[in-house]
């Protein structure tokens, strides 16, 4: 069995993507700061940014919500990686990325919406979230849609703590989010 | 999952080597590098409307085959061609047997092509066509006989 040249499959993954037929093309970024993160996009933008991927698992994962026609096509995910990139060097407070959330459900959705409000450098609490999405005693739940976020970092699951401000819990790891908190300056 | 049918990634991954090596022996290796993207993003096309994951290694060099067969036919027209109906011991080069199925009823012309022009066991074209090793054993030579009768008529 011949090895396929890394110019013809590169130049493949790259025609896949552009053909417009896949259902999510997908990147692994080795070296952030917090690790490696896989990254994914479907016609309809970011659909996964996941820490520590286990590709067998996120593979299945993302065929199973989007389609199987799921392809590790890094030109596709040039935008992403260099906004994520603008962020960790502190340059870029928000990002400008159509997000796919189709896969998630209604209440978690309405949940990650209200989320995305919390600006870069702040923080909320749990109850403060549920309380805006019309849920006042559903902090619990809330923490669960954190929990299972489709895409931390963008949508900044890390800038919501507990009521007496302990960071509680995060998806990624505690080291994760105090680092991701001190970069934006929320912690000291 | 769904249904069987493994992420895009894992099946490109298993057979493009595979795919490569039998592009290479059928078109040459210059012409191969270009089949392999036209292969694979048929087969991407496709991929979203399997109904299972099963034989996707003979889907793939069926898809395979047919680039080399329609890369032949841009390159040759089929008037100048000629075909001298196959004998048991001679089987004809498939960019020459390519044009002339095209009037076969399509699982003939697919049967006789990867037979005869890419000399692939019955087992396989079974598995290409989704039918048995019977079925595709007399497709093809139903298909052959319809050649033959085709050009006696001429």
């Amino acid at each position: 069995m011949n090895a396929v040249p890394n110019v013809l499959d590169e130049r493949f993954r790259a025609a896949a993507a552009a053909s417009g037929e896949l259902d999510v093309a997908f990147d692994v970024v080795d070296d952030t700061p917090v690790g490696r993160l896989l990254v994914g996009v479907s016609d309809r933008g970011l659909c996964r940014v996941g820490f520590d991927p286990e590709p067998e698992a996120e593979l299945e994962r993302l065929a199973r919500l989007f389609g199987p026609r799921v392809l590790r096509s890094p030109q596709a995910l040039d935008r992403v990686r260099n906004e994520l990139d603008q962020y960790f060097e502190g340059r870029r407070h928000a990002f400008d990325l159509e997000l796919d959330l189709r896969a998630t459900p209604e209440f978690h959705r309405r949940v990650l919406v209200e989320l995305s409000r919390v600006e870069y450098g702040r923080t909320t609490t749990y109850g403060a979230l549920a309380a805006q999405v019309g849920a006042p005693r559903a902090a619990r739940a809330v923490g669960t849609v954190m929990n299972r976020n489709p895409l931390p970092i963008v949508l900044p699951c890390h800038r919501v703590v507990g009521a007496n401000g302990s960071l509680t819990g995060y998806g990624g790891g505690l080291d994760r989010k105090e680092w991701l908190l001190r970069l934006e300056g929320a912690l000291l | 999952m769904v249904s069987g049918i493994p992420p895009f990634e894992r099946f490109y991954e298993c057979h493009r080597g595979e795919v490569l090596a039998f592009l290479q022996r059928r078109a040459g290796r210059d012409r191969a590098d270009d089949l392999f993207q036209e292969t694979f993003l048929r087969a991407l096309r496709a991929y979203g409307r399997l109904e299972h994951g099963e034989h996707l290694r003979a889907w793939v060099l069926t898809i395979a085959a047919n680039t080399v067969v329609d890369a032949a036919r841009r390159e040759r027209p089929a008037a100048e061609l000629a075909f001298e109906p196959a004998r048991e011991d001679e089987r004809p080069a498939v960019e020459e047997l390519a044009p002339l199925t095209d009037d076969l009823p399509p699982k003939e012309r697919a049967a006789v092509v990867l037979r005869y022009g890419y000399d692939l066991d019955y087992d396989t074209i079974a598995a290409a066509l989704g039918s048995n090793e019977q079925a595709a054993r007399q497709a093809a030579s139903a298909g052959v006989r319809r050649l033959r009768k085709e050009k006696e008529q001429q």
